[in-house]
């Protein structure tokens, strides 16, 4: 593939070259990346607008007083560490579970990723109902990472579904340890999902707010809530959020020269040859790894599990939840797999734009999509808020606008999920084979792309799905007006100290994330059965 | 592979018809009938934007709806956040009737000229000064700022008489507060008002040094009663609610009453108000009306929210200190309310 970021001034006839390259023009891609990006723009739109409104006194009021930096470097130091270790565990438990004869991996595949399917409030109450003095920089890195680390490893399963296996067998003959194998050949296939996985856990720490409040750990977003919460100044609040954006553009771009680097490295799949990898026997160190990963799950899910049933046996309000939690988590599956589908489908033609079509223009396309990870939900919501009692009164309020909330919050992680797999299904020689043999460029996409990207998109809809269940801010502010889903439920019932009853909500939350995260596991097996046959 | 190829053609199909229905469902839900006039306003619909605990706002609501005929639809949310919410949807609020817990939330309404006065009457229902002066907002109910403590680490002689003892030394380690709850900036304008605004400053890096910092009075309260910390000053009805929680057997934490007139003493007010962008005015001003009648006012006292009535004539829930045996410093809602030099006092130590 030739170099498809020649500038303008020096190729007059460069723009239509970027996008043609050799394949045609995308305009599918073109219009669902325009799609995407305008709605990225609205709460940024909203922002800039609010922000405006604020005069510049107050802002530099704000942002220059001494407790500014303290928040700063709070939140800049607990994302690099919490980034760090998310990067380790996320890509350590990948690895046993895709490529090791690990006991009971298909039951170890789903319960990885469940603790993303817990809300904060749940995973901090379990952590200090054992610890109440548990407070601070390592109580917030440890509560982070055990629910942030499904980030990276999700995508980095799924990286390591896809990849193609033969080439770690070749490596191992020829003599490289299984170190040397992971380093030379496995990483750098699965390098873009790792990338995004630590892109999405650094952005997300930037706007988290609520697991702070419990364990007493003050960053920046608390200077941004408390404008909106005890200030009422909405213009104050959306200034200081614009640190966020900014900080979150630096992030953005370091993750893209470090992508940078690896570019190239990727080797070129053989899909036609697929098979299951023959997985590596831990041998004597089964026991020790199984250890590893049995703490690992114990901490981030059995931890909170454990306060959910200490709630059900000792909540003096505890009672069988009434019928409509079947309604409740109707609504919750319902709008948490719409919200799936939108994003994993607005992330398709993002991520195939600034895979294939690479240029400025596609890039900038794609980081834009990143950014709402970067900003707190109450910001997003309002902005929609502000945008649709504007121009689009009909539909506040309604089912539709909550879904797209949620599709531009979790955008970011549905592009992380797809990206990867794009990055994987760009350097297949399978697309070109079929294009030769004369087959129409929508046949090649369905036949031969799809299928490639399949578990990334596997992988996307998960991770949206299990992230818009637990949703709250946006879905209070949203939701039309009487309509319950789990977590406002539980809301509900939490602020009101009827833990108790509160429970059930959170447990049947649980349950429900489960289930893209059993089906995303049984359809890489299935694939790798379908290789096999 | 058909078959497994199947579920990845289906996404965008069952998303295509998700988005139909959902937009479809909220065309439907858009219209409500909006006859006003004199006739009676049973089978109207007024939407409540409700900051209020959700439970006992349910039981006002489901009475309301009994003796008037009109449907109530109620959005819950934190009422900060419903604040900023309505600020933002200005003249489309969907909102006819806003229901807080505190009143700086209302105050901000009134102050952008969002609020529609409210009816004589209602506004008569309960004692003035628990009301906004301009009879914008009507106060509901009522709350006493107090102190919790664990009763298995002191004993109530050991107490203080003043929330200003709380910055002494000897509480160092021994504190809990939430400073980020809108109930905890009054209790520095009071200080304020009455000592002065150094003497306010100093009161708070006092208990900076003492305390541990909740994120909330739920939280506060909860870490008083298993011995975390050992005094918190909260609103009364927290401990209420978290002693019909955890029962008799878990309960390790009472409440203590600051000296008369202390600086400490404040009475906290929900209020309710009608917006001016309603398009319902009678049956939004009916409920208003309901919330400080006597029928409102009874199942408030009869709820699990452990808060006084405001109406004069109406108990509250047994157990409670009676309202008239409060001594609550001498300054207005208004004074109290706006908590603009606390929040910087607040941002500038840090606390927030």
């Amino acid at each position: 593939m030739s170099s498809l970021t020649p500038t303008a001034d020096q190729n007059p006839g460069s723009f239509t070259r970027a996008w043609s390259g050799r394949r045609r023009w995308p305009v599918l891609s073109v219009a669902g990346g325009a799609i995407a990006s305008g709605l990225v723009l609205l709460p940024l739109a909203f922002l800039l607008n609010q922000a405006g409104r604020s005069g510049w006194g107050e802002v530099s009021r704000l942002l220059f007083r001494h407790s500014t930096a303290v928040l700063l470097w709070n939140t800049a130091r607990l994302a690099f560490a919490s980034t760090a270790l998310c990067a380790l565990l996320g890509v350590a438990a990948a690895w046993c579970v895709e490529r090791t004869n690990l006991p009971a991996r298909r039951l170890w595949a789903v319960a990885l990723v469940l603790p993303l399917g817990i809300p904060d409030f749940v995973i901090g109450f379990g952590w200090v109902s054992i610890d109440p003095s548990l407070h601070g920089y390592l109580a917030a890195l440890m509560i982070m990472t055990l629910s942030l680390y499904p980030l990276v490893y999700l995508p980095v399963a799924a990286g390591l579904a896809r990849a193609d296996p033969a080439l770690e067998e070749v490596a191992r003959s020829l003599g490289l340890g299984a170190w040397q194998t992971f380093r030379r050949v496995t990483l750098p296939q699965i390098w873009p999902a790792v990338l995004g996985g630590c892109l999405l856990v650094t952005l997300g720490l930037l706007a988290e707010y609520g697991a702070f409040e419990i364990v007493q750990y003050q960053t920046f977003t608390v200077a941004i809530f408390t404008e909106f919460k005890l200030g009422f100044d909405a213009a104050a609040a959306c200034a200081l959020s614009l640190v966020l954006v900014a900080i979150g553009i630096v992030v953005l771009g370091g993750e893209l020269t470090l992508a940078g680097r690896n570019r190239g490295t990727g080797t070129r799949p053989r899909e036609g040859a697929r098979r299951p990898s023959s997985a590596v026997a831990l041998g004597r160190l089964t026991v020790p790894v199984l250890a590893g990963v049995f703490a690992l799950v114990g901490l981030a899910l059995g931890v909170p599990i454990g306060a959910l049933v200490y709630w059900l046996v000792h909540g003096g309000s505890t009672t069988l939840p009434s019928a409509s939690i079947l309604t409740e988590a109707g609504h919750t599956a319902v709008f948490s797999a719409a919200a799936a589908a939108l994003a994993t489908t607005l992330a398709v033609p993002v991520c195939a734009l600034s895979v294939r079509h690479r240029n400025r223009f596609t890039l900038a396309i794609e980081r834009l999509a990143y950014l709402p990870q970067a900003l707190p939900g109450l910001v997003i919501a309002l902005g929609l808020v502000s945008f649709t009692i504007r121009y689009a009164l009909p539909l506040y309020q309604s089912t539709l606008e909550l879904i797209v909330a949620y599709a531009i919050l979790f955008l970011p992680l549905a592009v992380v999920g797809v990206r990867a797999a794009m990055v994987h299904a760009s350097s297949s020689v399978l697309e070109d084979v079929a294009r030769s043999l004369g087959r129409r460029p929508v046949t090649v996409w369905l036949r031969v792309t799809l299928p490639v990207i399949r578990p990334g998109l596997g992988a996307a809809f998960a991770l949206v799905f299990v992230s818009s269940a637990t949703e709250l801010t946006a879905t209070l502010l949203l939701r039309p007006t009487g309509v319950n889903t789990l977590a406002t439920q539980f809301w509900t019932y939490t602020s009101d100290f009827s833990y108790g009853a509160a429970a059930p909500y959170a447990a049947v939350m649980v349950a429900i994330s489960a289930v893209p995260a059993y089906v995303l596991s049984r359809r890489v097996s299935a694939l790798a059965r379908i290789g096999q046959s | 592979m058909p078959t497994s190829r199947l579920p990845v053609l289906l996404a965008p199909l069952l998303l295509i018809a998700t988005l139909a229905l959902a937009a479809c469902g909220s065309g439907k839900s858009s219209s409500s009938s909006s006859t006003s006039g004199g006739a009676s306003l049973a089978g109207q619909t007024i939407t409540l934007y409700n900051g209020q605990h959700e439970q006992t706002t349910a039981l006002l609501v489901k009475a309301f709806e009994r003796q008037t005929g009109i449907t109530v639809k109620v959005r819950s949310d934190d009422e900060a956040t419903l604040a900023n919410q309505i600020l933002q949807e200005g003249e489309s609020s969907p909102a006819d009737v806003f229901y807080t817990e505190n009143t700086p939330a209302l105050e901000v309404l009134r102050e952008h000229g969002l609020l529609e006065p409210l009816a004589h009457a209602t506004l008569a229902s309960v004692p003035a000064k628990y009301s906004s002066p301009q009879g914008s907002w009507v106060g509901v109910s009522a709350r006493a700022s107090v102190l919790v403590y664990n009763t298995s680490q002191l004993s109530p002689a050991q107490l203080p008489n003043s929330i200003l003892e709380l910055a002494q030394p000897k509480w160092k380690g021994k504190l809990g507060f939430a400073p980020s709850e809108t109930d905890f900036q009054p209790l520095i304008t009071s200080i304020s008002k009455l000592d002065g605004p150094s003497a306010a400053e100093k009161w708070l890096e006092g208990i900076k040094a003492n305390g541990k910092v909740y994120p909330d009075n739920e939280t506060a309260v909860a870490q008083v009663n298993n011995g975390e910390s050992a005094i918190s000053p909260i609103n009364h009805y927290y401990w209420y609610r978290l002693r019909d929680e955890v029962g008799k057997g878990g309960l390790h934490s009472a409440l203590h009453y600051f000296a008369a007139h202390d600086p400490g003493d404040l009475i906290d007010v929900s209020g309710a108000a009608v917006l001016r962008s309603s398009s319902h005015q009678p049956a939004a001003q009916a409920f208003a009306a309901f919330l400080v009648s006597n029928t409102g006012q009874e199942v408030l006292a009869h709820s699990h929210s452990y808060e006084y009535p405001l109406r004069p004539g109406v108990s509250p829930a047994p157990g409670l200190r009676a309202f008239d045996q409060l001594q609550p410093v001498a300054l207005s809602l208004t004074e109290l309310g706006d908590g603009s030099a606390a929040l910087e006092l607040e941002q500038k130590l840090g606390l927030l």
